[in-house]
């Protein structure tokens, strides 16, 4: 009986390799090169988008991302294309996306989030005449444009507002997962913080670690975390974590007195989030669809932006939101340091 | 009786053949139903996936990914041949991914040096660690199940305390990404460059080595036939002198040590460090990947390709504008019809045996009863 399950096995394994001794030779783009050319063009432009985990939707990072694009999807017309990030990717995925997208004639081709980094490096130099935007990290190369932000300085005016608006001297940071990103964040804020107000005492709480991403997509966690900051005393909570903040900015609406900073979008704003907008003091927002948007107009110009271009507290890439009207009072403060910042009179670490 | 054996072998083999195409036939039919229902047409999807996932460059993914899926499923199996739950096969291969890099980064001699030490750290990183399950197990009666899903938290946590900068990692590539020091480039495995369709692993051939141990160790050894008998029953090998005690403890090790190298063709062939978006989940793929293999050396082969070449697939479904969750949904299905499937099949074998006995029997008393009358 084994001896026969062995034999049928090595049928289909030959009769399996003999199918792969066919197909050699060409490879799925020179397929999709004799099929996509059949296709005609939609005319406009064609924006490609690879996803981080949690695509269109997560109301934070990517949702920037994917506004950037919508605007100028209706602004120059054409259409999006868009792919998403599983946890389980390997850098073969990775590439594979990118190559799916070049190949299908997407450019530009943006790669949304930091994981993409290796994966552009390899590929951008294969399409030397498509346009390739990474956000989040720094990659070279004549085709590429680097889309970073500096949220230290951003989180550096949350970390002033908050230490003007604490009433017990205490507040708290939640970070979604430990890595050099999110550290910038707290680095960022915490100096704000001190440098306001130096009796002021920072909670700060990673909801997870290392390889466990389970912390920007875990609202339970973000709740618990706050929660656990508002019974030890601290009265604002920065939550840097994606969509694990909602978790946190309920926990902060349900205690009195209590503030949240919201992160990435003005989180006052977001529909999900209304019932808890009278607790959002304000929000860090990272203006990832300004750097898409900018990407995506200058290739449309005909003049692709290359290089890193850092969108900066002075370009308006990091900014505090005013939405709610709860941080009015203190405004005059947050403008004198935010031009400290511009000036170079101050300078925020991006490591805590 | 040489015409019955015969007889039975042919049915045996239909038999054989019928529970895999079964189970194939029926993750069609429901992969159908599922786009349907979604509002698309099955048709071109499947037929996308067929030009897509024979086109060369898709090959050569599916052959990379395989040989790490096929390591999964041969550390898994080991477990299952012993009816031991080897669930920390996920904790193990990060963890011994993660020192073999660590060590790969730091040394300094030449390559053919260099990566036998790699996969011997990582080997006995991923034997020690599942040792902890064993050793619990024999001792104190610990469920496997329950201290090696523990174990992979616990993996987790170490990983992430060591993987700072200033510990045992250091930031890359614009500040954003945590990884261990490179490998020099004389410590990457050899692979083959195939042209446009992109590089073949290497590692491939020893995945291949250790598929070839696999079959041999546990079919043509005396260590594996006492592996086998106490996966088939505890009580009757010790009754014939086995040490069960001492049997639960080696595979775990050793299924451990097979875990070890899940990491390696990752490690070695692709990305040469061991980075915070370093693969995860592989374990529980590999226990899918066995169970789709019925812990045969060629079966898991084959699921390992069959797991490839769907991931490699669905990614471009995605592409063509149909749900990114159908990968999940195919492969659930394909898992639950492989295993119903050959239970009908063997159940329905049974059935057909114990009939064709009953009517052999029914036949021998009918002609002794004749005899007794003549």
């Amino acid at each position: 009986m084994r001896r026969v399950a062995k034999l049928s096995a090595a049928c289909l394994a030959t009769a399996a390799l003999a199918v792969t001794a066919t197909a050699c030779g060409s490879t799925s783009s020179d397929n999709n090169a004799s099929s996509s050319s059949s296709g005609g063009a939609k005319g406009g432009i064609k924006i490609g988008l690879a996803y981080d985990v949690g695509g269109r939707g997560d109301r934070s990072f990517n949702d920037s991302a994917a506004r950037g694009a919508d605007k100028a999807e209706k602004e120059f017309g054409g259409s999006i294309k868009e792919l998403t990030a599983k946890t389980s990717d390997t850098e073969a995925d990775r590439e594979q996306r990118l190559q799916d997208l070049a190949d299908a004639g997407y450019n530009p081709i943006v790669a949304v989030g930091f994981s993409y980094a290796s994966a552009v490096t390899k590929i951008a130099p294969k399409y030397p005449k498509t346009n390739f935007g990474i956000v989040d990290s720094v990659v070279t190369g004549t085709n590429v444009n680097s889309i970073t932000f500096t949220e230290e300085q951003g989180s550096y005016l949350a970390g002033v507002a908050a230490a003007l608006k604490t009433k017990k001297d205490h507040v708290g940071f939640v970070g979604g997962v430990d890595n050099p990103l999110i550290k910038k964040f707290e680095a960022g804020y915490t100096q704000g913080v001190h440098d306001t107000n130096p009796k002021v005492k920072v909670d700060v709480q990673y909801l997870s670690h290392g390889q466990d991403y389970s912390g920007f997509s875990s609202p339970d966690k973000g709740q618990q975390a706050a929660q656990g900051m508002l019974d030890n005393g601290a009265d604002v909570i920065y939550t840097a974590a994606g969509s694990s903040g909602n978790g946190a900015i309920e926990a902060v609406h349900g205690a009195k007195g209590a503030w949240a900073i919201g992160v990435d979008s003005d989180q006052y704003n977001i529909p999900g989030l209304a019932q808890y907008k009278s607790a959002i003091l304000t929000s860090m927002v990272k203006n990832v669809d300004v750097g898409v948007y900018d990407f995506i107009k200058s290739v449309k110009d005909g003049k692709p932006l290359t290089g890193n271009n850092v969108y900066s507290l002075a370009k308006g890439g990091v900014s505090l939101a005013t939405s709610g009207g709860f941080i009015s009072d203190i405004q005059p403060k947050l403008d004198a340091a935010k031009q400290k910042i511009i000036a170079g009179q101050i300078k925020v670490k991006t490591t805590p | 009786m040489n015409k019955l054996i015969s007889r039975i072998d042919k049915e045996r083999l239909l038999l054989g053949i019928a529970a895999p195409l079964l189970a194939v036939v029926a993750a069609l039919v429901v992969t159908a139903l599922v786009i349907l229902s979604t509002g698309k047409n099955p048709g071109p999807a499947f037929n996308d996936m067929l030009t897509y996932g024979f086109a060369s460059d898709s090959q050569v993914y599916i052959l990379n990914k395989a040989t790490t899926y096929y390591l999964a499923g041969v550390s898994v199996a080991i477990g299952f041949r012993m009816n031991l739950f080897n669930i920390g096969v996920d904790g193990q291969y990060r963890l011994a991914a993660f020192f073999a890099a660590v060590l790969g980064g730091a040394l300094t001699v030449p390559g053919w040096l260099a990566i036998p030490l790699i996969l011997i750290c990582a080997m006995a990183t991923g034997a020690l660690w599942a040792a902890i399950a064993g050793i619990l197990k024999v001792t104190r009666g610990v469920s496997e199940v329950i201290s090696t899903i523990m174990l992979n938290s616990i993996a987790t946590a170490i990983i992430a305390y060591l993987l700072q900068p200033g510990k045992l990692a250091q930031l890359q590539q614009g500040n954003t990404v945590v990884a261990t020091k490179p490998l020099p480039s004389g410590s990457h495995f050899f692979s083959i460059d195939t042209g446009p369709s992109g590089e073949l692993w290497g590692f491939i051939f020893l995945a291949a080595a250790v598929g070839v141990a696999y079959w041999f160790v546990l079919g043509r050894t005396r260590f594996g036939y006492d592996l086998r008998t106490v996966g088939q029953s505890e009580s009757a090998a010790a009754a014939s002198g086995v040490s069960v005690k001492k049997m639960v403890a080696t595979s775990m090790v050793i299924s451990g040590a097979v875990a070890g190298l899940i990491g390696m063709p990752t490690l070695l062939n692709d990305s040469y460090q061991f980075s915070s978006d370093f693969p995860t989940g592989i374990g529980f793929t590999g226990i899918a990947i066995a169970l789709l293999g019925r812990n045969n050396p060629i079966g898991i082969a084959l699921g390992a390709l069959l797991w490839g070449f769907l991931e490699r697939t669905t990614n471009h479904l995605e592409f063509q504008g149909y749900d990114k969750e159908i990968l999940g949904v195919i492969q659930g299905v394909i898992v639950l019809c492989v295993v119903i499937a050959y239970e009908v099949v063997r159940r329905y074998g049974l059935k057909r045996q114990q009939q064709k006995v009953g009517a052999e029997l029914a036949a021998q008393a009918a002609a002794t009863k004749k005899q007794e009358v003549a």
